[in-house]
């Protein structure tokens, strides 16, 4: 018997959102109690900031611009490398339960497997997962939990936010007390809500496995990503009214806009709402309008999202160590990207390489039978590293076809194996509009380099001091005093970049 | 508004006389465009049924034999606009060019359309190019 691997997952997490991570505002007792005997990452990044390449990634333990999903609504090939067919195929059980993505939601033809197992009454076998049973941030969408909803409570459907609007982009609609957009009450019961759905069905999921099996858990929560519509009957948990600004905000509205305008373009012009140049954000929300309160209300309820959470994998703990596993169960936490919640008077995520969207919680509470010591790993690691993870843990060797390793256990071990730099790619083409961005980590440093796009024509950059300047509100890049930094960081990174896979994958959908 | 305009093209191998036989008989569209269960065809009034089950109305717009264009409009309330075009081209050398073309408000329906027409195009290559033994193309 070998050990076995909880892999938790959360959607558009921030680091500080974490008790262990210096968060105050949601109780996190369960995830901070695993990264007290575990092992907390302080610089762990995505290789993209939004869900379809992150998880692909995740899942690949490739690049985006090595396994080829370069944007969101660009489907990852049902027959591409899987970190699950590898431990599948190695005799392990294996699960994904929660949100998967890896294939367009909006899919009315029905094109992707994702979307037609539910249809179809199945769970699996896909991408190396035997049982693929699969939930996104509301009821809608063709996925098991909206089945399930609609067959047991049918009158919750209506209950949540609409994420879309009748022009099918995200919806710029607000609401709770102060009209923040994609705020919600959500009259829904908390045991019909996505979060605890799916903590139920991994715990049936483990349940119906014998004593002996290995296996590998995918529990992926569609939260704290946006709709901002926990059940209402929680709301109580936090008085939104109560809330501090968060450190990223700056209050004062000129000072704001000074350090929007010294970055490139398409900032300040999704802040003045002339430019939303990627879908992930509303199209008729324009960010110059968010209040401190709208602020205060979305972390409010962002909080009271990762509280439900943690809960609920205290459930799944609870139940796992009812059948004798926890000494050989590996839990890793962690999430596709980040928010940026209020940085810089924003909301959402888009092409904006800072650390609301990049600095990310990553938890690993190694197997406890193992003896190995907690630690905290300060080198930049990225969830490239995850899927060559899971093979160590399973004493399985990593395939040729991964391009991260094992995670470090310890800034000693991370200093040994080169963990000196960590990549994130963006690439965008969306109704004409084009963003490409490409972004190193490393010594402290932060340097983005724009490729030609819509706004920008391959000048432009971002150079960040994180020693200095952590929240990233003085942009470096044309400051000559800084030039060798920038010199040295763009060497390392194009000497590191995977090439773009050509031709391009093929926009399926917006998302 | 927010039209969204999407163009796909393929090359087959095949006469165009060959391949509008298929894409000129609109009650036929299931056998070639993937993701489309089934099609009923009343005069100018057709209704495609898609994998998700959602049904979706259309008028026929142009069925032209002599320029090889079929051209119909989707007519649920979600589409403020829609225009589905396709043209069959001759290129002279007994191939011809499928040109697929999807204008939509709401333009996220075009995106989403347009990479099914994509698929579309693939399956009706294959078919025109290699037909299955029994006929069943």
């Amino acid at each position: 018997m070998g050990r076995k691997i909880l892999f938790v997952t959360t959607d558009q997490q921030r680091y500080d959102t974490l008790g262990c991570n210096g968060g105050t505002l949601a109780r996190t007792p369960v995830v901070d109690a695993l990264a007290a005997t575990g092992r907390r990452y302080e610089r762990a990044h995505p290789q993209s900031v939004v869900c379809m390449p992150s998880r692909s990634t995740i899942l690949t333990g490739q690049h985006p611009s090595t396994h080829g999903v370069w944007m969101n609504g660009v489907a990852l090939p049902p027959q591409a490398p899987s970190v699950a067919t590898v431990l599948h195929d190695a005799g392990y059980r294996t699960a994904l339960i929660g949100k998967p993505h890896f294939e367009p939601f909006l899919d009315p033809f029905a094109r992707f497997a994702e979307n037609r197992f539910a249809r179809d009454g199945l769970v699996g076998l896909h991408r190396g997962f035997e049982h693929f049973e699969s939930a996104t941030h509301g009821a809608q969408g063709q996925l098991h939990y909206s089945r399930w909803l609609a067959s047991t409570h049918p009158e919750a459907i209506g209950m949540f936010y609409p994420v879309l609007d009748g022009s099918l982009e995200v919806n710029a609609l607000g609401g709770g007390a102060t009209g923040a957009p994609q705020v919600h009450d959500n009259p829904i019961p908390r045991g019909w809500y996505h979060t605890d759905w799916v903590a139920d069905r991994t715990i049936a999921w483990l349940d119906s496995l014998a004593c002996d099996n290995d296996w590998f858990c995918w529990m992926s929560f569609p939260d704290p990503h946006h709709p901002w519509d926990p059940p209402a009957g929680e709301l109580g948990r936090i008085d939104w009214r109560d809330v501090p600004l968060p450190a990223g905000y700056i209050d004062d509205a000129a000072r704001r806009e000074a350090v929007l305008d010294a970055k490139p373009r398409h900032w300040r012009a999704w802040y003045d709402g002339t430019l939303v140049s990627n879908y992930e954000a509303p199209l008729h929300w324009v960010p110059a309008t968010l209040t401190p309160d709208q602020v205060r209300e979305v972390n409010a309820r962002n909080a009271i999202e990762c509280e439900l959470i943690d809960e609920a994998l205290g459930r799944v703990l609870a139940a796992i160590d009812a059948r004798g596993w926890t000494e050989d169960v590996d839990v890793i936490f962690t999430t596709d990207h980040g928010e940026l919640q209020g940085d810089f008077g924003l909301l959402f995520k888009g092409p904006y390489h800072v650390d609301g969207l990049m600095r990310l919680p990553l938890i690993w509470r190694p197997a406890p039978a193992r003896r190995e010591a907690a630690s905290t790993v300060t080198r930049p690691v990225g969830l490239v590293d995850l899927a060559p993870t899971f093979c160590a843990i399973a004493g399985v060797e990593v395939p040729e076809w991964m391009e991260g390793s094992p995670l470090p256990v310890d800034d000693t071990d991370a200093a040994a194996r080169g963990f000196e730099r960590v990549l994130t790619e963006w690439d965008s083409e969306l109704f004409g509009v084009g963003v490409h961005l490409r972004t190193i980590t490393r010594d402290g440093w932060v340097c983005t380099t724009y490729q030609p796009g819509y706004s920008h024509d391959g000048t432009e950059g971002e150079l960040y001091d994180l020693t200095d300047d952590p929240r990233q509100q003085v942009n470096r890049w044309d400051d000559p005093a800084f030039a060798p930094q920038r010199r040295d960081l763009l060497a390392d990174l194009w000497d590191h970049q995977p090439p773009m896979r050509v031709p391009h994958r093929r926009v399926e959908a917006p998302v | 508004m927010t039209l969204g305009s999407i163009r796909h093209h393929i090359r087959v191998d095949r006469a165009a006389d060959d391949v509008w036989a298929l894409v000129g008989d609109a009650a036929r569209l299931h056998e070639w465009f993937p993701g489309v269960t089934s099609c009923e065809v009343t005069g100018t009034q057709r209704t495609i049924v898609l994998g998700s089950g959602l049904p979706m109305p259309e008028e026929i717009l142009v069925n032209d034999p002599i320029q090889r264009r079929f051209q119909y409009r989707i007519t649920a309330p979600l589409f403020a606009y829609h225009r589905g075009t396709i043209d069959v081209i001759d290129l002279g050398d007994g191939t011809c060019l499928v040109v697929y073309a999807t204008d939509a408000d709401p333009r996220t329906m075009a995106l989403t359309i347009g990479a099914g027409t994509a698929d579309a195009l693939d399956e009706l290559q294959r078919q025109m190019e290699h037909p299955e033994p029994d006929g069943a193309n």
